[in-house]
């Protein structure tokens, strides 16, 4: 088998950006010239394209369509889309590069999560005969979860409020991130419910953004970056849309994509088996963050989300991208030697992908 | 170092202020069949009654499956469940959102219905988040009006609140197997840098294009993005208000909406000047006479936009001149 390995990874400035359409070229153009410009490549080399986006969050049909100007598809190129966060459509690209189809493959994500009331267009994702017809939010169903935890002793407010203070110290040395800065956990539960119990720095912010990873065969991604951050497992799995038919807290799709990606051991810091050193979850609310740790088995000893993870950005589309290009980030630089990165979908962690990435 | 952060800064004078943005409303009923499982579901909900279905491991799912989770067979026999049932988690929801179960403050909850195994999501007419508990007993308030449908249940109530007066026995409509489920979406659009220049040039008669510093080409409207070069495209162009048809087709159907009578003609325009064509109206000659290369000139509305397009009697175009643009 061909391996493949990531070789760059840029993102766009969350937030809520009053200049960007959906159609997502705005926030695109800027980032591929980015990672075109770390990589020393030009349009003609990717090999295949592949995006993750959302018609729903656009409000018009096959608005992806629109996003092909930013790639500047002339002569035309191998182009393919998924209505998924962008990490889904890296999936597609590593397949791609697998089979020999492509040498150098682009995975790009984005999403103006802005255009429209977020928590009421999700509830388009659910059932659409037993829950879609109520409306129920996306924030409402995450409290729902939060209470399970709460009440089995799982969590308590304040270990949420530590998550939502650690990732907001964390963010400050990101400059990509909507929301940072320091605070103690006493002052955030100082502060009202919005969906009780959630409080506001439970949840992600809504922001617009995008997210672009370009992965490189074996042969080719030495010559185009230092140190590539080498795929050595990436899986993903889903649980059932009967949301009262699953177990909230157990989070089964995240588990199952952890073991299929070889993570057991490597996370719990086994002996003999070198470790993960830093996880980007994409947990858009507190607890769920603590919810994957437990799924994946991640140690103490792993630094979660040193970005600031989703509770400080969380572009719909790109945000589970930019936790895989993050956690490539770590492995490029030099800061790890495995990474763990991690994208969810669908109402409360329903879907779970996971990706371990790690220097030669 | 941002490319959409840049075009602004640098166009402001020249091309006014921010982007223009207006409210989109996305409305559609969605209608679809319920299949054997759910429509027996509703049906039962249209009588006031809700039913679950064992699965191979015993478990009795409500609502139920339609395969089951475990054998991946259809269910046997639905069986009856409820109608009262415990709450096993919630949240409160102090402003609804549109479309939502109740207007006033509310819980959603996970409801176990007596004799399931699985929860159901629903809302819950607590009056107050302090009178919402795990373990709270409720019971379903039955919507006066019933079709056969999730929202057959208003919402549910604790189950120790005074009974409401009777609604009525029987179904609204008879339950046919099918459900229409209303989408209302509200957007606020908004147009890149470069629709709005164009948008804004329009209303003062003006027709703004951008030229790719690259490949030359001229886009209007202006795109923002060469897509043949993926680059911005920042140079302004103005361009006459006279083209030529590239290709065209004859509308002789109507739909609702339509604003012109059928027949009529919607044809591809290529403005002088301009390497790719938009679509328009071509009116005020028989649509029979309209052809590949006619020569036609804008007329424009009182309210700065064009109306249509018009032949003006000059020489058909060479097809050498946009056969590129086909």
């Amino acid at each position: 088998m061909t391996e493949v390995a990531v070789v760059g990874f840029a993102q766009s400035p969350c937030g809520v950006r009053e200049d960007a359409t959906t159609s997502g070229v705005e926030m695109l153009v800027p980032i591929f010239a980015e990672v075109f410009g770390a990589t020393g490549l030009t349009k003609a080399d990717i090999g295949f394209w592949c995006s993750g986006s959302s018609d729903y969050l656009a409000g018009r049909a096959f608005s992806f369509v629109s996003a092909v100007d930013a790639i500047g598809a002339v002569p035309p190129t191998m182009e393919s889309h998924v209505e998924m966060d962008g990490a889904w459509a890296l999936y597609e690209a590593w397949v791609k590069v697998l089979t020999g189809e492509a040498e150098i493959a682009l995975a790009y994500g984005f999403g103006k999560s802005s255009g429209a009331e977020l928590r009421r267009v999700l509830a388009l994702q659910l059932d659409p005969y037993l829950l879609a017809p109520l409306w129920p939010d996306s924030v409402s169903i995450a409290a729902l979860q939060a209470r399970l935890g709460l009440q089995a002793g799982r969590w308590t407010e304040k270990d949420m409020a530590e998550v939502a203070a650690r990732s907001r110290a964390a963010a400050l040395a990101n400059p990509r991130a909507q929301v940072s800065g320091e605070v103690t956990a006493d002052d955030l539960l100082a502060r009202p419910y919005v969906a009780e119990p959630l409080r506001a720095h439970d949840c992600a912010p809504v922001g617009d953004g995008a997210a672009v990873v370009i992965m490189a065969s074996a042969e080719r991604a030495k010559d185009l970056c230092a140190r590539p951050a080498w795929i050595t497992g990436f899986a993903h799995r889903i649980d059932s849309g009967s949301l009262g038919a699953r177990d909230l807290l157990a989070v089964p799709s995240a588990a199952a994509a952890a073991r299929a990606a070889g993570v057991a051991g490597m996370a719990a810091g086994v002996a003999g088996v070198a470790p993960v050193q830093v996880a980007e979850l994409h947990a858009p609310f507190t607890h769920q963050e603590i919810l994957l740790r437990e799924a994946l088995g991640l140690g103490d000893g792993v630094a979660v989300n040193p970005s600031g993870g989703a509770l400080c950005g969380n572009p719909m589309f790109a945000a589970g991208l930019a936790r895989i290009g993050m956690a490539a980030q770590a492995v490029m630089s030099g800061q790890a030697q495995r990474a763990l990165g991690h994208a969810t979908s669908g109402p409360a962690l329903q879907q779970n992908l996971v990706c371990v990435l790690e220097a030669q | 170092m941002f490319y959409n952060w840049r075009v602004r800064d640098t166009r402001a004078g020249q091309l006014g202020s921010a982007p223009l943005r207006a409210p989109l409303e996305i409305e559609f009923d969605y209608t679809r069949s319920l299949g054997p499982v759910l429509s027996q579901f509703m049906t039962a909900l249209a009588d006031r009654r809700i039913l679950g279905a064992r699965g191979a491991d015993g478990r009795v799912h409500a609502p139920p499956f339609e395969y089951d989770p475990v054998s991946a067979d259809p269910p046997g026999e639905l069986v009856a469940v409820g109608p009262e049932g415990t709450v096993v988690s919630w949240s409160w929801m102090p402003e609804p959102l549109e479309g939502q179960p109740l207007a006033g403050p509310f819980a959603w909850a996970l409801i176990r219905l007596d004799g399931a195994d699985t929860a159901m999501l629903h809302a819950v007419d607590a009056g107050s988040a302090s009178a919402m508990r795990t373990g709270l007993r409720v019971r379903p308030r039955w919507a006066a009006s019933r079709t056969g449908s999730i929202r057959d249940i208003a919402c549910f109530e604790p189950a120790d609140a005074p009974a409401a007066p009777d609604t009525q026995e029987q179904a609204s409509r008879e339950p046919d197997g099918m459900i229409i489920t209303p989408v209302r979406l509200h957007y606020e659009h908004t147009a890149s840098p470069g629709e709005s220049a164009y948008l804004r040039g329009l209303a003062e008669g003006r027709l703004l294009g951008q030229r790719c510093g690259v490949c030359g080409q001229v886009y209007i409207p202006p795109r923002g993005t060469c897509p043949a070069d993926g680059v911005p495209t920042d140079d302004e162009v103005e361009l006459p208000d006279s083209g030529t048809v590239t290709s065209f087709c004859i509308v002789n159907v109507g739909y609702p909406g339509q604003r012109v009578t059928p027949p009529y003609v919607a044809a591809a325009v290529l403005l002088d000047g301009a390497d790719i064509a938009f679509q328009h109206l071509i009116l005020g000659c028989d649509p029979g006479d309209v052809r590949m290369g006619m020569r036609v000139k804008a007329v424009w509305n009182d309210s700065g936009s064009i109306s249509h397009f018009a032949p003006t009697g000059e020489p058909d175009a060479a097809y050498e001149t946009y056969a590129r643009q086909l």
